[in-house]
């Protein structure tokens, strides 16, 4: 008997060998192809004082990938006569969100990449006029969005922050590195982030013997003798501490979680959002053909990418592969192929990532990285799971709260 | 004149056999080291490393010259072919290759290599004799898997983002018919008949079998290995035995190789090898199938009559492509 995912991939061959005239139900393009559109909306972070002159906050992540993504689909479109193409709407207001999106939608654009805050996602998805378009989220990684404010409406190709924390907790599990301390900081991210860290320390087995909000604002460390009244801020914090094995920062800014490492009272390392990072993409993957990407990317973007840029690759890639293999760019053909429990993509990474049909979560492995090495990939080995491992990381379906509607 | 047979002289003729090839496995397993920029060559009649010898940055695909006397190296990191003299041992030309060329195919007349060029959507046709490119062929995203089809006539290119096998006339270079496959192709191999063309998928987890003029996938073959995550199930290298009735399919992180019956296309064993197994080649006498593993980095030589591993020899880092010259 053919199993639900050879019959869908017999049948996409089927449909594929009979090669009819491409669809015509999204219009034509100049050379008489399909045309898929796809939006893309963002909401640029305002600019600000970057912590390090380093890597400064580029004003284009997130595009890029997508950008990337559709001269990729491009190239199989040449030999599928599929086109794809991106409407760009970055915002620097959040008041000019809704207009822009309507917009787009007014524009018959069924599939929208969006990089917006958790609010701003959740009142775009409620418009009356987006019951019958999916949007893909790119910038929000909070669990409420896969939970109890979960959306029909909304694919998410970012991790959540239980996807993140889980990653870092197995990996700290296996290491048997189980007391961890916990620093905290101000925004309201950090808290979501800190929140996820003590419900991934439950879910592994692991203590957290030490829970402290970061207080202190390091402004003036730029100045002569700055890094001194930093390196005695974070020994204080870190000082007659219970034995803790390692450090794990809550800063998703990046304003002060790289001030930690080498300044703590006793010598240990720091993980989280600093040092040892729990990430979706970093700059040392090179495994499973990422050079590739990396170059591609870094060919056309003049820099690195970034964790939103890769989510943005992926979202555009996802469309793309559904087209292909719907020979379609009808949008609810579209919308089908994704929502197929059948459907996977290649992501680099390793394993073929799909869709959780119980909250749009994309199943990804999370990178443990430093600035220049990957430390390892989550999930690790061990932590089996009867239908994918992939799912030891982040809301699981018995667990999951995501009622849509 | 007769030789008394004392202990030193049978000592000194049992290392004079020891030491002679045997004819059955005369021949030389050439490896490429992606991360040492070397070919390891191994004398296939002693499995002892013979010489390593440096070549180009990021060596992966490799492949003889028709008339054996040359290897011809991807050296991607350096945008160029190397080619290697196999008596001298020494690189003697190099060939221009297009962008980062990972995998190669020669065509039968032994003057024109079709080579895929990973990072710019291209197969680049250069000319081994004018050391000059003819033309190049645009194809899908990252293109990897070269097949050349027996008479030469057909290539078949895979394009590992777009998902694809891409169906090339080696005279005019036209893209003569494209075949999706699934997720991530790598290897495309041709039955020695001409009459179907075997293409692995890393990501999909499967080997699609496509019928040669009708350009249609006629045969999907899945791996399910008992203790193994689907997920780690990658298929990329594949090897026909000689008879034909055999393929044997390298399974990546699964650290197994797959002996599948190319009439029925089930899959009869599963051989344990090294670890991530990624490409495989046949001896010229059909006896044993070598798979080089890149994270053991190690090569695995497979008796293929018993079918199984018979001996794991250390190589360079993240050994990639295998030949052996007869």
């Amino acid at each position: 008997m053919l199993s639900r995912r050879q019959a869908f991939s017999a049948a996409a061959l089927l449909a594929w060998a009979c090669f009819a005239a491409p669809d015509s139900a999204a219009g034509q393009t100049r050379a008489g192809g399909a045309v898929l559109r796809i939006g893309y909306l963002g909401l640029l972070p305002d600019r600000r004082m970057p912590n390090t002159f380093l890597d400064p906050p580029p004003q284009d992540e997130g595009v890029q990938g997508a950008r990337l993504g559709i001269a990729d689909n491009a190239t199989t479109g040449r030999f599928t006569g599929q086109e794809f193409v991106l409407e760009e709407r970055l915002l620097r207001d959040a008041e000019a969100v809704e207009p822009a999106f309507r917009e787009l939608l007014a524009e018959g654009i069924r599939f929208v990449l969006a990089d917006l805050p958790a609010p701003l996602l959740l009142q775009m998805a409620d418009l009356p006029e987006a019951r019958e378009v999916m949007l893909l989220n790119l910038g929000a990684p909070e669990d409420a969005l896969r939970n109890e404010s979960c959306r029909r409406n909304l694919l998410h190709l970012l991790p959540s922050r239980g996807m993140l924390a889980d990653a870092l907790a197995q990996f700290l599990a296996s290491k048997r590195w189980r007391n961890l301390m916990l620093a905290v900081g101000p925004q309201p991210g950090d808290q979501l982030y800190a929140e996820a860290i003590r419900r991934a320390a439950r879910k592994f087995g692991l203590r957290i013997v030490a829970d402290k909000p970061w207080t202190y604002n390091p402004g003036a460390r730029r100045t002569d003798t700055g890094h001194l009244s930093i390196a005695a801020e974070a020994a204080r914090f870190t000082q007659g501490a219970p034995a803790y094995d390692i450090l794990v920062v809550a800063d998703e800014a990046g304003d002060w979680g790289d001030d930690l490492a080498y300044r703590t009272s006793d010598p240990r390392p720091v993980a989280g959002t600093q040092g040892m990072v729990s990430t979706s993409w970093a700059r040392p993957h090179e495994q499973w053909g990422a050079t590739q990407l990396q170059r591609r990317f870094r060919a056309r973007a003049g820099r690195w990418m970034l964790p939103r840029d890769y989510a943005a690759w992926l979202g555009t890639r996802a469309l793309g592969e559904a087209a292909t293999r719907a020979r379609s760019t009808d949008p609810e053909a579209v919308a089908r192929q994704l929502r197929d429990p059948g459907f996977e993509i290649a992501g680099f990474k390793g394993v073929p990532l799909s869709f959780r049909d119980w909250d749009g979560q994309l199943r990804q492995p999370v990178l443990l990285a430093d600035a220049r090495s990957l430390v390892s990939v989550s999930p690790q080995p061990g932590f089996q799971h009867q239908f994918s491992e992939l799912d030891t990381l982040g809301t699981d379906r018995p667990e999951s709260r995501c009622q849509f509607r | 004149m007769s030789i008394p047979l004392t202990p030193l002289s049978c000592a000194a003729a049992l290392a004079l056999a020891l030491l002679l090839p045997q004819p059955a496995a005369a021949e030389t397993i050439l490896v490429s080291n992606e991360k040492d920029n070397s070919i390891t060559v191994i004398d296939g009649a002693s499995l002892q490393v013979m010489r390593t010898v440096p070549v180009g940055q990021r060596p992966r695909g490799i492949a003889l010259s028709r008339d054996g006397k040359q290897l011809y190296i991807c050296v991607g990191d350096d945008d160029r072919l190397d080619v290697l003299d196999l008596e001298t041992w020494r690189v003697t030309r190099h060939l221009p290759s297009g962008s980062d060329p990972e995998l190669l195919a020669v065509h039968p007349d032994g003057r024109r290599i079709f080579v895929a060029n990973e990072d710019d959507n291209l197969v680049t046709v250069v000319d081994a004799q004018q050391g000059a490119v003819i033309t190049e062929i645009p194809v899908g995203v990252e293109p990897e898997g070269m097949g050349m089809s027996p008479d030469g006539r057909l290539l078949v290119n895979t394009s590992e983002t777009t998902n694809m096998a891409h169906v090339i006339d080696t005279e005019t270079h036209d893209v003569i018919a494209n075949v999706l496959v699934g997720a991530r192709p790598r290897a495309a191999v041709w039955q020695k008949d001409g009459a179907r063309v075997w293409v692995s998928s890393e990501i999909g987890g499967t080997v699609s079998v496509i019928e040669a003029g009708r350009w249609e996938v006629t045969g999907t073959i899945e791996f399910r290995i008992p203790g193994v995550p689907r997920e780690a199930v990658q298929p990329v290298g594949m090897v026909f035995s000689t008879d034909g009735t055999r393929v044997f399919v390298a399974l990546g992180p699964a650290n197994r190789v797959a002996v599948v019956d190319a009439r029925t296309l089930q899959v009869q064993r599963y051989l344990l090898v090294g670890q991530r197994v990624w490409n495989l080649a046949l001896s010229p006498d059909g006896q044993r199938v070598y798979s080089t593993n890149g994270v053991s980095n190690d090569l695995s030589v497979i008796d293929v009559e018993q079918e199984r591993v018979v001996r794991s020899i250390p190589v360079g880092r993240l050994p990639w492509g295998v030949v052996v010259r007869p």
